[in-house]
C-alpha cells in the first residue's frame, strides 16, 4: 500500500506529485489531467501568487505577425547564439517550433494578449534579436500567463477522477492543492528510486510524507541566494538544493544571468523588462561625468548612447549578459554613472529613456512596468528619463535533466526521459532546471520554456507511471515514509532548539552582498577563492544559529534556517563552478580568461553533492558522465553539448543580423531552390 | 541623530489565542527607498521592541514585491493596501509611528497573516475559466478587436488580494456576499468570445442575494483597489446581465 499522508485525502488514487504551481508547474499538471492522470500539487504559497507573476515583458513565439520573415528556425539559432553555445540543441529545437502553438493556446485560454488592428496578436521586439517575436500581455504578461494556467488548474480540483472504466472515484478530484506547504525532500525507495515526498505545512508546522508515483520538481530559480535580485522573496532556491543533497546531479550553476535594467531599492531591484527597450527604450550616459543637469534637461548632443555606439547591429537590444557588463563598465571602472549634485558622487546609475515616445502607447503597452517606476521612485517615468542598474535576475543553471532526441533533431515528446532527473522517478521543469538557456538566456524566452518544460514532463511522467503499473512496482512500504518523515521532523526539532548566538537573516546578508559583489558580473579566480572561504565560514556559522522563533504554529524563522543551510549549498555550487570555468561564456565572464575556450569548456558543469561528516563541510564531485536507470533500462549522458543543429561560432552583436546569419542563409537557399523550380 | 523608522504592529500569536491580541512597538535604522516590508526584514535581525524585550519577529506574508502577487496586503495606518508599495517617506514624512495591523475580514492566522483561501473558493463558484477542449494545437484563439483587449485587460489584473472585501460594508459575518473581485472575474470571462459560450452558467452562479444583489452600492471597492479595477462598473455589468437572464428565462416559462 502507498503511504497514506495523516488524514489527507484516500488511498484509493494514486497520484504524482507536481512541487510547485508557477508556470512551469501549472502546465505539467494540466498535461498530466489530460492523460488521465491525477495530482497533487504543492506550493510555498497559494499559485497564484508565484513568482511567475512577476514576468513583465512577455513570451517569445516566431510566428511572423510582421511579416519579417521570422521562423522556428532562426528563433531556435538566436537562442543558441544568445546562450554562446552551451544549451544541448535539440530542446531548443523543441520549444522554438512549438512556441507558436503555445501562444495560440495561452489565447485560446483568455489571455489579454496585446492585439494588432486586424485584431491578431501583437508581438513586440526583445533582446538577441531583430524579430518581433515577443507576445505580450501589457506589461504584466507573466501575470497573465500565470492566471491563465492557475484558472485551468481550478478547473481540474473541480473534476472527478474517474477509473479506467470510466466510473467516478467519489470523493477524488483530479488535483488537490497543498498551498503554503514547504517541500523539504523526496521519500527514495530502497532501490533509490523517487517515492514521494515529505513536506511541511507551514501553518499547523506539521511535517507529513506523501505517496506519490513520481514526483515533479518546478520549484523556480534561486535569486535569493544573492539577497536583493529582481526575484520574489520565495525564490531561494531550497527545493532543488534539497534534491541536489539527495543526489540529483546540478549543472550549469555558474550561470546567473544580471539583468542591466532595475531600480535600487532596499528591500529588492525592481525589474524594469527589456520590453522598455524592446519598445524603443534608450541608454545612456551623460557625456559629461560632472554633468549636474536633470536627465531630461540634458539635450541629444550631450548624451553618450553607449549601448547604439558600440553594437550599432543590436543596439539596446543586446543580449543581457552583454549589456549588463556594458553598464558594469560605466559605472564601475570609468565612473560615468549619473552624477548626483547632492551626494556629489556619481551614482552606479544610467538613464533608460521612454521620454521620446508617445504617452499613450506607452500606457497601452508599458504601463505594468512604468507604474512600477512611479511607485517605488516617485517620479514621472513620461517626462523623466528612468534610472536603473543591473542586479541578479534568472538561473541559467539548475537540476540536471536529459531529453530523448528525435531523428529530426528535436524531443520525442512522450519519452520518460525528458526532463528526467538523474533519480529515477524524479523530474524536473521550469526555471529549476538547465535545460534551454545555456550560457545566457534570451528575454521572453524564459516564460516560453517553463510552458515548454511542463508540455515535455507531463506526458514523459505520464508514460513513466504507465510503464510502472504494468510492472506493478509501485508500492512502497510504510516504513520507508515514517522513516523519511522521521528524518525530517527530527531535523526540524534540532533547529526549534538552535541556542546560537547568528542571527540567520543576517548570515544570509552575509552571504548575500559576497555573492552579489564577487561572483556575478565580473569573476576572478583569487577573489572566487574568498568567496568560497566565505562559503566555508558560513555554513560552519549557519550551525550556530539562533532559532528566531519557537511557535507551534505559522512559525516563519524556524524554516528559514533550512533555507539558509540551503541557500549556502547553491552558493557553493555557483562559486565552485564559476572558479573552475576558467574562460568567458555568455553570463559567465572572466577578464583574466576573456575569450570562450570550446575546446576545453564547451561542456556542461554537471556538479553531484558530497556531504560533509561532522565538523566537516560540504563539497562538490564534478563529473563527465551521468548514468542512471528507468525501469531498469540504463541511460548514460555526457557532459558534451550537442551542437548538431547549429555549429558554435563568436558571437558578433556588432553587426545586425549576424545571430540569425545560417537560418537566413538557408533561407535564402529554400528561395533560391524554389526559384529554380520556378524557372524550370 | 541617526534618522529612524517607528513602528507599532498589532499581534497575535494564532487564531485561538485571543488573550495574545497585544500592540508591540519597534524601531529600526531609516534607509532610502525603505519600505514597510524593508522595516519588518529589519525586524527580524533584531527582534526588541522598543521597551526592550525580546520577541519572535512579526510574521507576514509576502512574495513578489512589487504589487503583482497580491501577498502582502494589510491594513498600513488604517488603511488596507499592499505593505510593499507602502514606502516609509510617503506614509511617515515627519517619522509618524506606522501601525500595521491585519485584515479583519477574514480569519487571523498569526500577526499580519490571514487566510484568504474563501478568495480561490469563490473563483471556483463563478467558474472563472475558460472551458478549454484541451492544450493540443487548434490553432489560433478568436480574433479580438482592440477595444476588447483594452477592456479586459485591466480587469484581469486582479490580484486576489483581498482590499475590496475588507473595505466593503456587505462583507460581514452575518453576509454571504461574494464581494467585487470574484464578480469582476464574472464580467471578465462574459467578455472572452468563448468565455461567453458558457455566460449563462456563470450569471447563474451569482444570481441572488449571495451575489450580484449583495452589492449594497457603497463603492469602497473601487477606493481601495490598488490596481484601479472599475469593480464598480463590473458588478453593474453582471448586474444588468443576469437580470437580462432572469426576465429571458421567466419569458420562456
Ligand atoms: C521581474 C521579472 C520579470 C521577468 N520577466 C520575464 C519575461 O518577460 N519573459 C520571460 O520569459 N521571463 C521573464 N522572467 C523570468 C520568469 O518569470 C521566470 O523564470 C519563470 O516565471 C519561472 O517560472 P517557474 O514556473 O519555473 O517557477 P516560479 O514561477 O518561480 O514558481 C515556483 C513555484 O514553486 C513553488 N516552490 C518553490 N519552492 C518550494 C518549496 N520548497 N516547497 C513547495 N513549493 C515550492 C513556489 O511556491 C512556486 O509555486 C522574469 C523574471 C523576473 C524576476
Amino acid at each position: 500500500m502507498p503511504a497514506k499522508p495523516n488524514g489527507k485525502g484516500s488511498e484509493k488514487v494514486r497520484r504524482v506529485i507536481v512541487v510547485g504551481g508557477g508556470l512551469a508547474g501549472l502546465m505539467t499538471v494540466i498535461k498530466l489531467c489530460e492523460a488521465g492522470v491525477p495530482v497533487d500539487l504543492f506550493s510555498l504559497v497559494p499559485v497564484k501568487r508565484s513568482h511567475s507573476v512577476c514576468a513583465q515583458g512577455g513570451i517569445n513565439a516566431s510566428v511572423n505577425t510582421k511579416g519579417e520573415g521570422d521562423s522556428p528556425a532562426v528563433h531556435l539559432e538566436e537562442t543558441v547564439y544568445g546562450g554562446d553555445f552551451l544549451a544541448n540543441q535539440p530542446p531548443v529545437k523543441g520549444m522554438a517550433d512549438a512556441a507558436p502553438g503555445i501562444v495560440f493556446m495561452l489565447d485560446r485560454m483568455g489571455v489579454p494578449f496585446n492585439r494588432t488592428a486586424e485584431g491578431l496578436l501583437d508581438f513586440r521586439r526583445f533582446g538577441g534579436t531583430l524579430f518581433h517575436r515577443t507576445a505580450f500581455a501589457g506589461a504584466t504578461t507573466g501575470q497573465q500567463l500565470l492566471y491563465a494556467l492557475d484558472e485551468q488548474v481550478r478547473r481540474y480540483e473541480t473534476l472527478d477522477v474517474e477509473d479506467s472504466k470510466g466510473s467516478v472515484i467519489r470523493g477524488e478530484k483530479m488535483v488537490r492543492k497543498f498551498e503554503l506547504w514547504d517541500f523539504l525532500s523526496i521519500v527514495r525507495d530502497d532501490d533509490g528510486v523517487a517515492r514521494g515526498i515529505v513536506a511541511q505545512d507551514l501553518k499547523s508546522m506539521e511535517i507529513e510524507a506523501f505517496s506519490g508515483e513520481a514526483v515533479c520538481l518546478a520549484t523556480g530559480g534561486c535569486g535569493i541566494v544573492f539577497g536583493r535580485s529582481t526575484n520574489s522573496v520565495i525564490n531561494t532556491g531550497t527545493a532543488a538544493a534539497a534534491v541536489y543533497r539527495q543526489g540529483a546531479c546540478y549543472a550549469n550553476g555558474e550561470f546567473i544571468q544580471v539583468h542591466p535594467t532595475a531600480i535600487p531599492g532596499a528591500d529588492k531591484l525592481r525589474l524594469i523588462s527589456e520590453s522598455a527597450r524592446g519598445e524603443g527604450g534608450r541608454v545612456w550616459v551623460p557625456r559629461d561625468p560632472r554633468d549636474a543637469r536633470k536627465g531630461r534637461e540634458i539635450p541629444e548632443k550631450d548624451r553618450e548612447y553607449f549601448l547604439e555606439e558600440k553594437y550599432p547591429g543590436y543596439g539596446n537590444l543586446v543580449p543581457r549578459d552583454i549589456a549588463a557588463r556594458e553598464l558594469f563598465k560605466k559605472c564601475f571602472h570609468e565612473k560615468r554613472g549619473v552624477y548626483d549634485p547632492k551626494t556629489k558622487k556619481n551614482e552606479n546609475e544610467v538613464y533608460l529613456d521612454l521620454t521620446h515616445m508617445p504617452e499613450e502607447m506607452l500606457r497601452k503597452k508599458l504601463a505594468g512596468i512604468l507604474e512600477i517606476y512611479e511607485k517605488f521612485v516617485g517620479e514621472d517615468p513620461y517626462t523623466n528619463p528612468m534610472r536603473v542598474f543591473p542586479a541578479v535576475h534568472y538561473s541559467m543553471g539548475g537540476l540536471w535533466v536529459d531529453f530523448e532526441r528525435s531523428h529530426s533533431g528535436s524531443l520525442v515528446i512522450g519519452s520518460p526521459r525528458n526532463q528526467a532527473t538523474n533519480i529515477e522517478g524524479l523530474y524536473a521543469c521550469g526555471e529549476c532546471d538547465y535545460q534551454y538557456h545555456g550560457a545566457n538566456r534570451l528575454g521572453a524566452n524564459s516564460l516560453l520554456s517553463c510552458i515548454y518544460g511542463g508540455m515535455a514532463a507531463g506526458p514523459a511522467i505520464a508514460t513513466y507511471v504507465k510503464n510502472m503499473r504494468k510492472a506493478s512496482t509501485g508500492d512502497t512500504s510504510k516504513s520507508v515514509f515514517e522513516a523519511a518523515r522521521k528524518r525530517e521532523e527530527d531535523h526540524y526539532k534540532s533547529i526549534l532548539d538552535m541556542e546560537g548566538d547568528e542571527n540567520p537573516y543576517v548570515l544570509h546578508q552575509e552571504l548575500a552582498e559576497t555573492m552579489l559583489r564577487d561572483c556575478t558580473i565580473e569573476r576572478d579566480n583569487g577573489v572566487l577563492d574568498k568567496v568560497i572561504e566565505k562559503i566555508d565560514d558560513i555554513e560552519l556559522r549557519a550551525r550556530k544559529c539562533g532559532v528566531t522563533d519557537q511557535a507551534t504554529h505559522a512559525n516563519q524563522g524556524a524554516p528559514f534556517i533550512r533555507h539558509l543551510f540551503n541557500m549556502v549549498v547553491i552558493a557553493r555550487v555557483i562559486a565552485q563552478g564559476a572558479r573552475n570555468r576558467d574562460e568567458s561564456r555568455g553570463a559567465h565572464f572572466k577578464p583574466a580568461f576573456e575569450k570562450r575556450d570550446d575546446k576545453n569548456w564547451l561542456r556542461t558543469t554537471l556538479a553531484m553533492h558530497e556531504a560533509g561528516e561532522g565538523n566537516q563541510n560540504n563539497s562538490i564531485k564534478y563529473v563527465r558522465g551521468i548514468d542512471y536507470s528507468i525501469h531498469g533500462a540504463p541511460m548514460h549522458a555526457s557532459d558534451a553539448v550537442d551542437v548538431s543543429l547549429v555549429t558554435p561560432r563568436v558571437r558578433k552583436y556588432e553587426t545586425a543580423g549576424a545571430a540569425s546569419e545560417t537560418a537566413k542563409k538557408s533561407d535564402d537557399h529554400e528561395d533560391e531552390k524554389s526559384e529554380n523550380r520556378a524557372e524550370a | 541623530m541617526e534618522r529612524t523608522v517607528k513602528l507599532k504592529i498589532r499581534r497575535q500569536d494564532g487564531p485561538h489565542r485571543p488573550e495574545t491580541r497585544r500592540w508591540e512597538e519597534f524601531v529600526v535604522p531609516w534607509q532610502p527607498r525603505m519600505n514597510v516590508i524593508s522595516a519588518l526584514m529589519e525586524i527580524r535581525k533584531n527582534p526588541v521592541t522598543t521597551k526592550g524585550e525580546k520577541v519572535a519577529p512579526v510574521v507576514w506574508e509576502s512574495v513578489c514585491l512589487e504589487e503583482v502577487c497580491g501577498s502582502c496586503t494589510m491594513l498600513v495606518n488604517g488603511k488596507v493596501r499592499q505593505s510593499c508599495t507602502a514606502l516609509v517617506d510617503a506614509i511617515s514624512p515627519h517619522g509618524e509611528t506606522i501601525t500595521l495591523e491585519p485584515m479583519s475580514k477574514f480569519p487571523l492566522v498569526r500577526d499580519l497573516v490571514v487566510d484568504r483561501s474563501r478568495m480561490f473558493g469563490d473563483l471556483k463558484k463563478v467558474h472563472a475559466w475558460i472551458q478549454l477542449d484541451g492544450t493540443h494545437e487548434l490553432g489560433p484563439g478568436p480574433r479580438q478587436s482592440q477595444e476588447n483587449q483594452e477592456e479586459a485587460y485591466p480587469l484581469s489584473r486582479c490580484m486576489t488580494c483581498g482590499c475590496c472585501l475588507e473595505a466593503c460594508p456587505q462583507i460581514n459575518d452575518s453576509s454571504g456576499f461574494v464581494g467585487p473581485a470574484a464578480l469582476n472575474q464574472v464580467r471578465l470571462f462574459n467578455l472572452h468570445p468563448s468565455g461567453k459560450l458558457h455566460a449563462s452558467e456563470r450569471l447563474e452562479t451569482v444570481m441572488g442575494e449571495d451575489g450580484v444583489a449583495g452589492c449594497g452600492k457603497a463603492q469602497n471597492c473601487v477606493e481601495v483597489c490598488p490596481k484601479e479595477i472599475p469593480l464598480v462598473d463590473s458588478i453593474a455589468s453582471v448586474a444588468r446581465q443576469t437580470t437580462k437572464q432572469m426576465l429571458f428565462k421567466w419569458l420562456l416559462k
